[in-house]
């Protein structure tokens, strides 16, 4: 047997041990899934995106299943960034994982008063741009259709921050690639996708949506395809590190990525399902890597090869 | 302490009216479970992509942990097939569930279909004698009046045709019972069932002044208060209202503090 292989990855200058991290909205602030899993050996983790101040999120229904898939329309419920820090915080400081805070804003200037307040929170080890939440009336996508807005968003947040900054894209833009250069113009370290894809169920008897909000968003295996081909357009137009996500609930899942050009990849939906899935994904990319004979995880990153 | 065991079927067997009842070896859930506490249960027979299942604990003996439940959606049709031996995917024990203490108060269990599993539960690990309320639509529907009995509690049942018990609607029993009912401790309210039997009782614990506790059932993602899909809107001591977790704050909830109408 080959020697362990090299997990570790640095992303927009955070060194992680390994490239796969729990997704933003999945995992809450990391408490609730300490009793079932070792956050520690986890790459990183990203937490539900926080506002400024405390907000309500969506009616219910918010969720629903989907053929291979979940639907949901949380409506970015949380309690604001000074509750957050004050006692989620000191939980999170004392892992030995990257702590990546997803926020986001109802107007361009709430999106810089957030970024500016976890500047000196100590533990905080990147910020995530929520620029593409499908599940909000105003602000969330509609920062990230429009790629000058996207580029306006993601500069006014960049001077007012010195931590590392990952904008987080929609997948439902026309061209992933322009989208992905103005992120990296605009002052991006990294880039996150893919959010989930907006989409619908109806009750046929009541004649309604299921969701009260309408619609909702698609994750879970069903939008792999999407998230792996969005990843793929995006890395061959930039050179900033870009972390993968959409569907991933197994090592080859999280290598599609990592081959069509991804650093690091993110588990979401399947952790609810297993919430031992990102530590799995873990040993099954290591398996890969020693039955491959590759000394790191690094040199399978946008290896594909294409006719 | 939240657990992730795999648990082993040791027997799944039908009960009257389309319920089943399946009992897993799973000792380390078991033996911290409480009475209104759930399982988050994932069904290998479904495919790799399906949520997990919140149900009801029924009973939590040893090593032994049952679920009542009728096959009813896609999860619990493909359920239905589970055989001996098969390994399920248990998280639990989850939620915040009835308190078993002595209170000074007269215990009344109201119980709408396989709510009456919690309840069940509950009767068994009270000292206290109380009074059950089962309700359903017709004979076959109604369980574990049994349970009850062995403990000395006092059975009521009402089925909508009649066949078994008072003619009516559970709340109808249950009024009668209150205009009738003879001096003794105020009654307390711990009840499982559709959401109408829950508003019902709202009303009713609010118009007496007793305490109401109320298991609430929504459908849940994670189970352990990560993706914020299974709120109850309540409202706080201090008058605010707010989204709470039905399976972290919840499923039993404090009437008073429930919000049913939301704008
Ligand atoms: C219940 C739920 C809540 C989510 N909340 C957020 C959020 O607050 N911010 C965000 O940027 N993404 C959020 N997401 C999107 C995920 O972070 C991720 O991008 C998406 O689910 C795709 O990955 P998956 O298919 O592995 O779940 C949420 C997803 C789900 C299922
Ligand atoms: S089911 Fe996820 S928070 Fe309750």
């Amino acid at each position: 047997m080959s020697k362990a292989p090299d997990m570790a990855v640095t992303i927009a200058g955070i060194r992680m041990k390994n490239p796969v991290l729990l997704a933003s909205g999945t995992c809450g602030y990391g408490p609730e899934y300490a009793d079932l899993i070792d956050l520690n050996a986890l790459g990183g983790i990203t937490v539900k995106g926080i506002l400024a101040v405390p907000w309500e999120g969506n009616t219910p229904i918010r969720l629903t299943e989907t053929p291979a898939g979940l639907l949901n329309a949380i409506g970015l419920q949380n309690p604001g960034m000074e509750k957050f820090i004050s006692e989620y915080m000191p939980f999170l400081r004392r892992h030995q994982t990257a702590v990546i805070v997803n926020i986001w804003g109802r107007t361009m200037e709430e999106y810089g008063e957030v970024a500016a307040r976890f500047d000196d929170v100590e533990g905080v080890h990147a910020l995530e741009l929520n620029i593409s939440c499908p599940n909000l009336k105003a602000g969330g996508m509609e920062f990230g259709t429009d790629p000058k807005t996207a580029a306006q968003v993601i500069s006014l947040v960049r001077k007012r921050t010195r931590l590392p900054l990952i904008p987080k894209l929609s997948p439902t833009v026309h061209a992933i690639a322009q989208f992905a250069r103005v992120a990296e113009e605009s002052g991006a370290d990294a880039i996150s996708l893919i959010n989930s894809v907006p989409a619908m169920v109806i009750d046929v008897e009541r004649r309604r949506p299921v969701l009260s909000n309408g619609v909702g968003g698609l994750t879970g295996a069903a939008i792999r395809p999407i998230a792996v081909r969005l990843v793929w357009q995006a890395a061959r137009a930039v050179k900033i590190p870009i972390i993968g996500m959409g569907g991933i609930s197994c090592g080859r899942d999280a290598l599609e990525f990592l081959i069509a050009g991804a650093s690091a990849v993110a588990v979401g939906t399947a952790t609810f399902l297993d919430p031992g899935t990102a530590l799995r994904v873990v040993s099954e990319i290591e398996t890969y890597l020693q039955k491959h004979n590759l000394a790191s995880v690094r040199d399978v990153i946008g290896t594909l090869e294409v006719s | 302490m939240r657990l992730i065991e795999e648990a082993t079927v040791l027997e799944h067997v039908a009960f009257g009216g389309g319920y089943r009842r399946i009992v897993f070896r799973a000792p380390n859930i078991s033996r911290a479970a409480a009475p209104g506490q759930f399982v988050h249960v994932r069904i290998p027979q479904l495919s790799r992509e399906a949520l997990r299942r919140p149900f009801s604990i029924y009973r939590a003996d040893g090593d032994e942990l049952h679920v009542m439940y009728k096959p009813v959606g896609r999860g619990t049709h493909v359920m239905e097939h589970a055989h001996r031996g098969d390994v399920y995917s248990l998280i639990g024990p989850l939620g915040h569930g009835f308190s078993a203490e002595d209170r000074d108060t007269l215990p009344v269990c109201v119980a709408g279909g396989y709510g009456v599993a919690p309840l069940s539960f509950l009767a068994k690990r009270m000292r206290r004698k109380g009074v059950v309320f089962i309700g359903a639509r017709a004979a076959p529907d109604i369980l574990c009046t049994d349970d009850f009995a062995s403990v000395g509690w006092d059975v009521h049942v009402a089925t909508e045709d009649g066949s078994l018990g008072e003619r009516g609607l559970i709340t109808d029993a249950l009024d009668r019972w209150i205009a009738t009912r003879p001096a003794g401790p105020t009654p307390e309210i711990f009840a499982c069932g559709p959401e109408g039997l829950m508003r019902a009782l709202t009303l009713r614990a609010e118009k007496h002044g007793w305490q109401a506790w109320l298991s609430l059932d929504r459908p849940m993602g994670c189970g352990i208060g990560a993706c914020l899909s299974c709120v109850q809107r309540l409202r706080g001591p201090d008058g605010k209202e707010y989204w709470a977790r039905c399976c972290t704050e919840g499923p039993v909830f404090a009437a008073r503090e429930l919000v049913w109408e939301h704008a």
